[in-house]
């Protein structure tokens, strides 16, 4: 086999936290001025180490041509300062990485669109800020545009798209890009699920048969299962190994082990660019504590600080497989009725007579949101483990499926 | 299909200020035409009178002028009809004044697109410049007018284009250079402290006072004029003048220092520029 296509050596990335975007021009002369005198103090040089952060230390790997590769870790594992690196967004602090070949990476689709340009103006803005020469995009033109299935509106403004419209005419855009290394983020979920499907098999066209290197971060492991051969797996900003895939996705969920079942959700990361400012979970509890058992009762305890109040508010939690696949929402307003909160704290609880989740490891979600408006998301804020129930449970132990209801059953004999 | 170049990216801390990536900047020539006619569509389009606009705003403000500083404070303009001498000062002045605002905000204001894709972060600001060049055309074209109207009216007008009119493109290359130059420095220092966001608009401001755009150069006392003319839009728009209208004071030895300073506050400029493009994403 020819020379590895990327080649990565001991690259790092050191963030100083909120040192240098928030300093305004004076404090900055200040500590300019103390240095000069010599009089740095001891307290300056504290705070600087203390407020260092390396998002990437020390990773090292190379990938030969043709390799589909995912890249996995759990959030803050240094998956995204990697991209970034590696698109040329931001500078190592130290360490090398050699490309050899045309780099094109998709960290989101639809960069640079304008909403006042048409559907055809935006494919070719968006495909040269992408990298593509005029000659490439005009010989994809057609089936760009065929591909988003918007034939009919490549004259209108994308302003007037449908949000639908918009996101399928920018996956196509990226997804006829040509370069020899292909650098993308969690970008697939777009569109509805037809077309997340088409958006999954373009992607297996692109990275199979037409033997491209692709980089590839998700969380979705089905996904990773169903394109990547080997993984990067990252923690803590540090290179855990490159394994097969199976494997890689194993040391991912044994890392992300399961989470206690008393949750301090407060200082998590918000999604969905929610703030949680009007209002907050700061604290999810399972059960009494005692663990978590198919078949048996589930309460679900949130505690909420509210600042500024809610009248119809609902509180929703969700569960996906470690490979993704939402199987369960409990929200509070399903049955019809709001929370009205007054700014303070509160608790909501949740129940079910049986929880009827398959054992097994699920990624748990939270929300607080009025109406359409989400006040404030959680996205994996725990791994809850989901045993199998006391007793005799044969039930789970038929283990297909995600969920196990008990429906009510009526038999009636028609004839004997 | 053509084989393409063997290519091999390195990607490493770099510490040199002055490194130009101008094969980038060659290879991404068809985004800067994108963004430049990206810039027009998205300005004009949806407003009534179009790049009409690039006419009303300039005439606008030289009758303004001619009230205020003609009728009103009676400043003299070297013989020349106030509205030509304010028009041929604000050709120059909107370029530079639009061309420096417009690049002083590129980092803030492309945060979105920069921090997801990489291409040579000077493509941006290359694109502001030429695509302000659209608005100089069309006010170029109402000059002629005006200028027509004016020689209509009183055939004997001392105000006579000269050859030199040929090298107005190079008179224009030099308020970009010094436009681009000046806006990438504060755009680079506004990402980094924002104190400076309120700095451009108010240093235009002042700018102009001390540009002779409103009063000729020949109106400041001889004692003084060297401090004017230390002021590098100065000369540039005393030139515009001088080839246009073959009246105001060219003086050569001013219009070299200018483009001295101009070169230098480019090369600073990009240079900075550069330097807080490679990370600036960290910490905006």
């Amino acid at each position: 086999m020819s020379r590895p296509i990327i080649e990565v050596s001991g690259l790092s990335k050191r963030y100083a936290l909120g040192e240098i975007g928030f300093s305004s021009f004076r404090e900055e002369t200040q500590r300019w001025i103390n240095r000069w005198r010599g009089r740095e103090s001891e307290s300056d040089k504290a705070a600087a180490t203390e407020r260092e952060f390396w998002a990437l230390r020390d990773v090292s790997f190379s990938i030969n041509p043709g390799e589909v590769i995912g890249i996995i870790g759990r959030n803050g594992a240094g998956k995204s300062t990697l991209l970034k690196i590696l698109s040329r967004i931001t500078e190592p602090t130290s360490g090398e990485a050699v490309l050899r070949g045309r780099v094109a990476s998709l960290l989101e689709v639809g960069t640079g669109f304008h909403p006042e340009l048409s559907g055809q103006e935006n494919i070719f803005l968006n495909g040269a800020i992408l990298g593509m020469k005029r000659p490439e995009i005009a010989a994809k033109f057609d089936e760009i545009v065929a591909f988003a299935e918007i034939e009919k509106f490549i004259d209108t403004p994308v302003k007037r798209y449908s949000s639908g419209m918009y996101v399928k005419l920018a996956f196509a855009v990226a997804a006829h890009l040509e370069p020899e290394i292909l650098i993308i983020d969690e970008v697939l979920a777009v569109g509805d699920a037809q077309f997340q499907r088409k958006c999954i098999g373009r992607m297996q066209t692109i990275a199979n048969s037409e033997g491209r290197t692709v980089l590839f971060v998700s969380h979705a492991m089905t996904t990773i299962r169903r394109l990547c051969q080997r993984c990067i797996v990252l923690e803590g900003g540090r290179l855990r190994g490159v394994y097969p895939s199976e494997e890689a996705i194993e040391h991912y969920n044994r890392d992300v082990g399961a989470t206690e079942l008393d949750v301090e959700t407060d200082a998590l990361p918000r999604a969905w660019g929610s703030t949680g400012e009007e209002a907050r979970l700061i604290r999810i509890q399972a059960g009494d504590g005692r663990g978590l058992f198919f078949g048996e009762p589930l309460s679900l305890t949130f505690t909420v600080r509210v600042r500024s109040p809610i009248d119809a508010g609902m509180i929703g939690i969700a569960f996906n497989t470690v490979e993704g696949s939402r199987v369960m929402t409990l929200d509070s307003d399903a049955s019809g009725k709001t929370l009205r909160l007054a700014p303070g704290l509160h608790t909501v609880t949740l129940s079910l007579p049986s929880l009827p989740l398959s054992p097994g490891r699920y990624y748990c979600h939270a929300a607080i949101g009025q109406g359409q408006h989400m006040c404030d998301v959680i996205d994996n804020f725990a791994l809850w483990e989901i045993h199998a129930g006391g007793r005799n449970d044969w039930e789970s132990d038929r283990a297909f499926g995600g969920c196990r209801l008990r429906a009510s059953v009526t038999h009636q004999v028609i004839a004997l | 299909m053509n084989q393409p170049e063997p290519i091999e990216l390195r990607i490493r801390a770099r510490s040199g200020w002055l490194w130009l990536d101008w094969r980038g900047l060659v290879a991404y020539r068809d985004l800067i035409v994108l963004l430049v006619r990206r810039d027009f569509v998205s300005k004009y389009k949806q407003t009534i009178l179009g790049p009409a606009w690039a006419v009303v705003t300039p005439i606008v403000t030289a009758v303004v002028f001619g009230f205020v500083f003609g009728r009103v404070l009676r400043v003299p303009t070297d013989g020349v009809p106030p509205s030509l001498f304010y028009l041929c000062g604000l050709l120059g002045w909107n370029y530079f004044n639009q061309t420096l605002t417009g690049t002083s905000n590129t980092l803030r204001g492309n945060y979105a697109i920069f921090s997801k894709v990489y291409f040579p972060r000077l493509v941006t600001p290359l694109a502001t410049a030429l695509s302000n060049l659209a608005a100089v055309g069309v006010q170029l074209l109402t000059l002629g007018l005006v200028y027509a109207a004016a020689l209509v009216s009183t055939p004997a007008l001392a105000a006579r284009p000269t050859w030199w009119v040929l090298a107005l493109p190079l008179l224009f290359l030099h308020l970009a250079i010094l436009a681009l130059g000046g806006g990438l420095l504060l755009s680079a220092v506004t990402a980094k402290y924002r104190d400076f966001q309120h700095v451009a608009p108010f240093l235009l401001n002042l700018l102009m006072y001390v540009t002779p755009v409103i009063y000729p150069m020949s109106q400041i006392p001889e004692k003084w004029r060297w401090l004017a003319a230390i002021n590098p839009v100065a000369p540039v728009i005393e030139a515009f003048r001088a080839v246009l209208l073959g009246t105001a004071s060219f003086d050569p030895a001013y219009y070299a220092l200018s483009l001295a300073v101009s070169a230098a506050v480019l090369l600073v400029g990009v240079g900075y520029y550069q330097r807080l493009a490679r990370d600036f994403v960290d910490y905006a």
